[in-house]
Order: C-alpha cells, then structure tokens, then sequence
C-alpha cells in the first residue's frame, strides 16, 4: 500500500505571543513544528505500516525552511519526503495551495492520501477536501481510526455528539483530527538517517503540471478582510428541566434574543 | 571554530528535551522521594534507542556522535539526574569498552543487547580499599581451565543490581601491581555472583548504586575483556569517556536549576515587585548562565575531541572538573534564589543541588581531575 501524508509547517501557538499593541503575532524566535492533525495523521500512517504494511510519502508545500518538518517524519519512520515550494506557489489560499499540492501528488502512485483536519495558524480545514476533489477521489473528514479492510479503509468520524463508521474504497483522501493517536518520538539514529542518508525531493514549478493562473496570489480568490482575535464567549447557563419545560425554556431564550 | 550544533544534532536535542520533559520530568520528585528505580522511563528509553546512542549500527546502535550522547544526558539531567546518570554508566562504563576493546565475538553477544537496550550495561572498578588509588584492588581472579574463579567484592556500583552485564576489574596477578589488573564480562546470572548492599544516598537517590558480591564467581575464559594484564589501561580509558558523560549529567543539572531559577525569580514577589528586579538577582542569574555556557563548551569540546582525537583524557578531565564545579555552585545558588521554598522538598532545585554533590566525587574525584590535567600539563 502507497499512503501520502501531507504535512505544514506551523509555528508552535503555544509559544506565540500577540503584540499587544498591534495584535499581530510575535513570529519571531517561535520554534516551527508539524501541524499536530497532520503529525496524527503521520502516525496513523506509520501504525499502519506498522500493522499492515505501506510505503509512506510526506509531502509539504511551503518555505525551504519546511525542510526540517520533512526531516522530522523521516526520523518518525516515513519512506520518503518531497518539498514542493517556488516563490510562484507564494501568497497562496487554501484553493491555489490545494491546487498545487494535489498537482503534486498528481506525480505520484497512491492508495490513501491522508491529511490534517486544519492546521494551527488557519483553522480553515479546507486544503484537504479541496485536494480530494482536485483528485476526484472520495474524502472522509474528522477521522479518529482508520482501519485497512482489503482495497477499503474503515474511518471512524467524529460528530460533536456522535460517531459514524464509513468504509470507502480505495483511493481516497483522510482527514485527521489530532486526538486520533499520540505521535511517536523520532529516535536518534532515525534523525541521523533523515539528514544523512534520505534525501528530500525538491519539486518547483517546472516539476508539477499545473495552470500558473490557479497557483500562487494570483490563483487565490480569498481576500482576508481583517484578522482579529476571537472574543472570548460568556460561560452558558445550565438549567436542568423535562423535556416540555426545556423546550419552553430555549423558546423564551430566543424571543428573548430576538432570534423567534 | 565553529560552535554551532548540526541540524540532526539539534533535532535530536528537541527530540531529548520533549522526552524529558513528558516522559521523565513529572517522575522525577517521585523516582527521588521513594529511592525507586524508574524502570519504566528505562524501558521507554530502549524503544526510542536512548541506550544505544553513540554506538554502531552494525550492532543495532543508532550510529550518532559523542556530541548527540551527550545532548541527551545533558537534557535528560536536566530534569532528573537519576535518568542522566543510569544512561551514562549504561552507555559509557557498561558498553563502550566492549566497543573499544571486546573481540566480535563479546560484541555480538554482549554488545548488541547492551546497544539495543535490551540489556542494562555497569562497571565495576571501586573497592572499599581502592577507590582514587584504582590500583589497590582486592578482587582476584584465577585461571582455572577454560575460566577464571572471582573472588572480592565492589562497592557504590552504579545500576548495581539492575544491570545485566558488568565490566568488572580484578587482580590476575597481584604482584606486578597495575600491570596485574584485568577486566572481565560478567552476566548477572553467573554463579557465584551476587549483589549486596543497596546505598541510601544523598543525591540520584533513584539510580541503584549497590555492592558487588563475587564468591568463587565462574566466569568463562572467553570473557576475558582485551588481554591479561591490561585492565588497568581498560579501566582509565573507559573512564576518560566516562567523565564526559558525568560531565554533561553536572552540565544538565546546572543548566536544570538555571532554568528553574529564571522562572521563580519572575514570579516571586517581595517589596512590591518581582526579585527578577533585584541587581543582585540579575547578577547573580548572570553569573550562572555563565558558568553554564563556559562548562556547556568544555563539555561538547571533550565530547567532540572523544570522536577525533586518539587521546582525550585532558579535555575529559577539565570537562568533569568544571562542569561538577558548576553545578555545585549553580544548584546551590539556586536553593538560595529561591529562598526557604528552595530549601523545601516542593522545588526541583532542592534535589539539583544534592545531586549536583556526587558529580565531584564519582568517576573520579575533583582532585583526580586536577591530577589527571596538571600531570599532561607539568
């Protein structure tokens, strides 16, 4: 089994600082480190390796500073790494970045195509959908197992308030959700091996078919309004009432609202 | 001169200090509170081959340099030098002198499962009448056959009792004094060898330090580590690369209770505003990132000069000798920082700056350390 793994470079939020007269984030000095839903997706990659067999190829498109992302699941137990990065995939949305990823991926033979749910530093959880359709094959999104069953995958996803179990034949596209797994450690020799003996593949540009229009600022139709920091919501109000009187109850909340 | 770490060498410390700081930080009150062993941190720290750092691969080592060992016993140190000090004597005492002096045969029995970390490695050297003076060993060993018969006792072994395989020193013939000592492979299991007393210690109050037992222990010829007569060079050689292991356990401790420091000053308030505000805090910090930073360079120098240089028995030395001096003074600034807190048992630095005291004492004393510098100076 072929599974890509696409990862990004993320800084560490934990380590972020707002500016607090700007409100713009302090990037400076913050280490970068594998966005966690994609490190989780690894790791479900790597278990099944472990488990049933696979060759894994990480992907990332991003800086050549994202170097040390690809190195890092090297060291974790990937095959083999690939950068794609050109200053013409620069300024890119989730469209232009999912276009030319899956341009990427394009290049490559693949059963399973996993991803992160969203990364840290944008929370749009749309780079791995928007892959899945460029590669025209089915997505499962919010997946917290994955199972191998013959040619078919068997995704458990999670709801807010319930799960669903999907099987889907592959290829397909994962998404990952962070709590799926806990990421293994690199080990020391695997960190050598990742700098001295694997290499990262380099794909620019020229490497990919792909329309120039649809990649980079030019093919990002998103126009960032404003970015702000999300307020903080008021704790809720917990009533415990029968089923007529919590009706009753939410009913008069709304009107109170506005909302009815 | 070039002072910077590789890229695999600082991914390898993020890798050290993430391990440490999940996996053996929130034990390491515990692991010094109740004398207990962490087997389990030992047992994670052979899956991620933490015990087989600088060793080859065509043993199942991980294949990394001196420098990358002591980046992970300078992080794991950092916050219990318990952890430090059990893969130091491991690696350093346990495995690398069969590494550097045992046949393919001893590697591949003994080597292997040492590196792999399937097996827990010691050394045993001191008696209760040779410690500094090495060359007043007791033990004795006689040919008899196809083995030789032991027979003495070691003391302040360290992972006596948890380790599987020890490199242990004895007189095969007494009167041609150092000339006499040689070195053996002993299994746990071998009879005739037993484990003694358990020391109740100051410091690494987790790690076993214990006394070695042998009564007519039977050891097979072929365990016979390099020749007849050479344990004694054995000895001092596993031990230069030992010291700098020790060194960067003192490194770990010292830059450990920095850390802690920098952190309490901010927070504790007195007369209205942090002590961090205070010039004698900020002088004192200054003083201690110092020391850290200068014995942190003698340190990576040693370990450098250990995977370069034929001979590395000097920079080893100065590195033991500094790198303990500082953690002494440093955890004892530290308790001071911190005030009555740092005196109390909540505060990391309590433990610190006890097990800072053993750095200057074992493999080899500060003053043999100065010995060992002024005789390659003088």
């Amino acid at each position: 089994m072929k599974i890509v793994v696409c990862i990004k470079q993320v800084p560490d939020t934990n380590e972020v600082r707002l500016d607090p007269v700007t409100g713009t984030l302090i990037r400076d000095g913050v280490p970068s480190i594998i966005n966690p839903d994609d490190k989780a997706g690894l790791e479900a990659a790597l278990q099944l390796k472990d488990s049933v067999g696979a060759e894994i190829t990480v992907i990332s498109m991003g800086p050549p500073q994202a170097d040390a992302a690809l190195r890092e699941a090297l060291a974790m137990g990937a095959d083999k790494a690939i950068l794609v990065t050109d200053r013409a995939f620069g300024g890119a949305d989730t469209l232009a970045t999912s276009t030319t990823i899956a341009a990427a991926i394009k290049n490559l033979e693949y059963d399973l195509v996993i991803t992160g749910r969203q990364a840290i530093d944008g929370d749009t959880a749309q780079v791995g959908p928007q892959i899945s359709e460029h590669l025209s094959i089915p997505n499962v999104s919010y997946a917290e197992d994955i199972k191998v069953e013959g040619n078919s995958v068997i995704v458990k996803r999670q709801y807010e308030d319930r799960y669903h179990t999907v099987k889907v034949e592959m290829p397909c596209l994962i998404t990952a959700l962070g709590e799926m797994n806990q990421p293994r450690y690199m080990t020391p020799g695997g960190i050598f091996d990742a700098y001295k003996e694997k290499e990262v593949t380099v794909w620019g540009l020229n490497d990919i078919t792909v329309d120039t229009a649809n990649i980079g600022l030019k093919g990002s139709p998103t126009k960032v309004a404003q970015t702000f920091t999300k307020s903080l919501k008021a704790a809720g109000t917990k009533v415990q009432l029968d089923a007529e009187e919590s009706a009753n109850f939410i009913v008069e909340k709304m009107k109170e609202k506005f909302i009815l | 001169m070039d002072f910077t770490l590789s890229k695999e060498q600082e991914m390898a410390r993020t890798l050290f200090r993430q391990f440490a700081l999940n996996e053996v930080k929130p034990l390491a009150q515990e692991v010094d509170e109740t004398e207990r062993f962490p087997v389990e941190t030992v047992e994670k720290m052979q899956k991620l081959g933490f015990l087989g750092i600088p060793m080859p691969k065509e043993y199942g080592g991980q294949g990394c340099d001196t420098l990358t060992y002591v980046l992970a016993v300078e992080e794991l140190s950092r916050v219990c030098g318990t952890t430090g000090v059990i893969v130091s004597a491991h690696t350093s005492l346990g495995a690398d002198p069969i590494k550097k002096f045992g046949t393919p045969e001893q590697k591949e029995k003994y080597l292997r499962p040492l590196v792999s970390g399937e097996k827990l490695g010691a050394f045993g050297l001191t008696e209760p009448g040779a410690g500094t003076d090495a060359s007043g060993q007791q033990t004795k060993a006689v040919l008899n056959g196809d083995h030789y018969v032991l027979n003495g006792s070691k003391i302040f072994i360290t992972n006596g009792g948890k380790a599987d395989i020890y490199i242990i020193f004895a007189m095969t013939d007494k009167s041609k004094g150092t000339k006499g000592i040689s070195a053996f492979i002993v299994e746990k299991e071998f009879p005739g060898f037993s484990i003694g007393t358990k020391e109740k210690k100051m410091g690494i109050r987790g790690s076993s330090t214990t006394e070695l037992i042998f009564t007519d222990c039977i050891v097979p010829k072929e365990n016979l580590l390099g020749q007849e007569g050479k344990g004694f060079g054995i000895a001092m050689q596993t031990l230069d690369g030992g010291r700098i292991g020790i060194a960067a356990q003192a490194l770990g401790l010292a830059a450990g209770a920095l850390d802690a420091t920098i952190a309490y000053v901010k927070e504790r308030k007195q007369f209205g505003r942090s002590i961090a505000k205070f010039q004698n805090t900020q002088f004192q910090i200054a003083d201690m990132a110092t020391k850290v930073e200068a014995a942190r360079n003698l340190v990576y120098k040693a370990a450098i000069a250990k995977d370069t240089q034929k001979k590395f028995s000097l920079e080893a030395a100065m590195a033991k000798l500094y790198a303990a001096e500082v953690a002494m003074e440093v955890t004892t600034k530290a308790v001071q920082l911190h005030g009555g807190y740092g005196y109390t048992r909540e505060y990391d630095v309590e433990r610190m700056m006890r097990d800072a005291k053993i750095t200057e004492i074992y493999e080899g004393t500060s003053e043999v350390q100065r010995m060992v510098i002024s005789g390659s100076i003088l």
